[in-house]
């Protein structure tokens, strides 16, 4: 792990807000997609990417590359704003996001961008793939240093499959893959608590012999510790909860489970009128850009 | 062609026989000889798919995933993402049966190299039932994109088929039979993914009523030759191809079978709906428009009972078959 001066902080709380910027253009641009999770998973993504992971944005499929699995697909817009950020391709094609004939499917497809480590969308899958390719590397090289990072929904969980992934990463010790929850406490039907209730959910977690830790999703400092302490794990999986406020970075949207399934304009309209939301959305990052002492 | 299997076999009590599975056991030993990257997964049922002999062999290249059918189809195509080419077993009825959507998804979608086995397929399970007996997996398999289809005759071609999907880059589907099946082709017979192969030919007898064509896939292949002989005593000619690859389908194979006949029958041990007779249907009714009698299980599920009973109550033992046939061929007159 590697300890991250303020002035890194700084550059790195100021890219999320820019990538949350690129997620609302996205998701207006394209007339549908995803918001809260997308824009609560900001933080974590622009400090994998940009402040953690090995990896090369002019080479995709460099084999020594730390590989980032995204279970639900469908905050798809902030993996590739973040990709896009980085290097792996035009900002400009952003904009292409559902639409007929882009690389940027509705959904991620593997094999239609570069950098993109899986196809997902239906809930479940990702954390198998996730641990398949953790047995892979180590079959190949049981002293590697390659991470795994496998980033789940909390109502993705909702799916025995990723159960039946978590037991199998128990058993095989997998320490080389941390798994990330997006513990923003919405799905499409209400608040999970509601629909489908998982606490205690930290214990169900290290009863199928994982290392748990729990974190302020959206503050880069305890985040960085966490994944440090979890690279340091050895004799267990790890599991990161990473508490998140839904559609962080936009405070009129937060909190509001609506806002899982809608893009700017077709949201909620209980705080902010349709014609609004997009108006709204980027004074309030600019607003949050502007408060980063840079 | 196996003109010398049926004069030798024919009324035989000495009829070699072993289950597909075995096939698949030697051949994934095979592949994982030859290729290092080969990795073999299971769900609790190593001994039942002969998976064991890979895993004793290759104890840190087989993963024991348990009774999860659906993280086995997408630990695959995680593992094959890294480099590996992974052989999944478990009974069809499970995988791809409960897990078609992660194959559909993770497999198919992601263009993952995966090879699907399907074990315990067909009637011929036996005691254990109609849950056990997977009737619907060449349907389910067919149907999606990118994936490739086998159903291998005996227990030889089955380990031809799995050294052919371990060096084919894709997503491979085969189904095994559980029980002995009759030994057809020889340890060096021709294997190659998307050909059929004209089995039986019963030339032009001036004395033939009626021809008729034989197509048949997996461990059928054995009645269907016996079938096509036996029918010479009613002056009915009966040719047989097999169809080990159902998908992608050997189109021009197939074509030139059925121009040279009255009569088409297929037979499979499989629903009559969505196999091998529909995929025939399929394409003839576009290019040769032909009158197609399906042999295989009319829409209904199987049930508990001894491997030669079941295939006999379901018309697919070699008696059935001619009896289908010779009704087929009334009806033509």
């Amino acid at each position: 792990m590697r300890y991250l001066t303020s002035e890194e902080i700084k550059a790195l709380e100021y890219k999320a807000n820019e990538i949350r910027e690129s997620v609302i253009e996205m998701l207006v641009s394209a007339g549908s997609g995803h918001t809260a999770g997308s824009l609560d998973m900001a933080d974590v993504f622009t400090l994998l990417y940009f402040g953690i992971m090995n990896h090369d944005p002019k080479n995709p499929d460099w084999e020594e590359r730390d590989r980032l699995i995204l279970s639900n697909g469908h905050i798809c817009p902030v993996l590739y704003a973040t990709l896009a950020h980085a290097g792996y391709f035009p900002i400009e094609e952003l904009n292409t996001l559902r639409k007929f004939g882009s690389r940027l499917q509705g959904h991620p497809h593997r094999t239609a961008l570069p950098g993109i480590e899986t196809s997902s969308g239906p809930l479940g899958s990702g954390l198998s793939q996730a641990v398949g390719m953790s047995l892979a590397e180590r079959i190949d090289n049981p002293y590697s240093s390659k991470m795994f990072y496998c980033l789940t929904g909390d109502g993705e969980l909702n799916e025995g499959q990723i159960w039946e992934a978590l037991m199998l990463a128990g058993k095989e010790k997998l320490n080389n893959l941390v798994v990330i929850i997006d513990r923003n406490g919405i799905q499409i039907d209400g608040y999970t608590k509601d629909v489908m209730p998982l606490e205690p959910l930290a214990e169900k977690l290290s009863a199928f012999n994982f290392d748990v830790q729990e974190v302020d999703g959206h503050n880069l400092r305890s985040l960085n510790d966490a994944i440090g302490k979890a690279q340091s794990v050895y004799s267990k999986p790890s599991v990161i909860i990473a508490h998140t406020i839904s559609a962080k970075g936009v405070d009129d949207f937060e909190r509001d489970y609506k806002w899982h399934g809608n893009p700017p304009g077709k949201g909620p309209e209980d705080r902010v009128k349709r014609s609004e939301q997009y108006e709204v959305a980027l004074q309030k990052l600019k607003k949050l850009s502007e408060a980063i002492e840079l | 062609m196996f003109t010398d299997f049926v004069k030798e076999n024919l009324d035989s009590d000495n009829l070699e026989k072993a289950p597909t599975r075995d096939g698949y056991g030697s051949g994934l030993l095979l592949a994982g000889q030859k290729n290092d990257r080969v990795v073999a997964l299971c769900c609790d049922l190593t001994e039942s798919t002969r998976t064991h002999k890979f895993a004793e062999q290759f104890p840190e290249r087989f993963i024991q995933i348990g009774i999860a059918e659906q993280n086995m189809a997408s630990v695959a195509s995680g593992m094959a993402a890294m480099g590996k080419i992974p052989f999944i077993a478990s009974y069809a009825m499970f995988s791809p049966g409960r897990s078609w959507e992660q194959v559909r998804t993770t497999i198919a979608y992601n263009d993952s190299n995966v090879k699907i086995i399907g074990a315990h397929a067909g009637i011929s399970v036996g005691p254990d039932g109609a849950t056990h007996q997977a009737l619907e997996d060449i349907a389910i398999m067919r149907v999606i994109p990118n994936m490739v289809v086998i159903a291998p005759a005996d227990v030889y071609e089955t380990e031809r088929a799995v050294l052919a999907a371990s060096e084919y880059i894709g997503p491979v589907y085969i189904r095994l039979g559980r029980s002995a099946t009759p030994v057809v082709t020889k340890p060096d017979s021709d294997f190659a993914i998307g050909k059929s192969y004209l089995a039986y030919d019963c030339g032009d007898d001036s004395s033939f009523i009626k021809k008729i064509g034989l197509i048949s896939t997996g461990s059928l292949l054995s009645n269907a030759l016996f079938a096509a002989e036996d029918m010479k005593k009613h002056n009915i000619g009966g040719s047989v191809l097999h169809l080990p690859t159902i998908k992608p389908l050997d189109t021009e194979g197939l074509l030139e079978f059925s121009s040279s006949h009255d009569l088409l029958v297929t037979l499979e041990e499989h629903q009559v709906a969505g196999g091998l007779g529909s995929v025939v249907s399929e394409f003839l009714s576009e290019t040769k428009p032909t009158k197609i009698i399906k042999i295989g299980v009319k829409d209904r599920f199987g049930e508990s009972g001894e491997p030669d009973e079941l295939m006999s109550y379901f018309g697919l033992d070699v008696k059935g078959i001619v009896s289908t046939l010779q009704k087929s061929v009334g009806d033509l007159n």
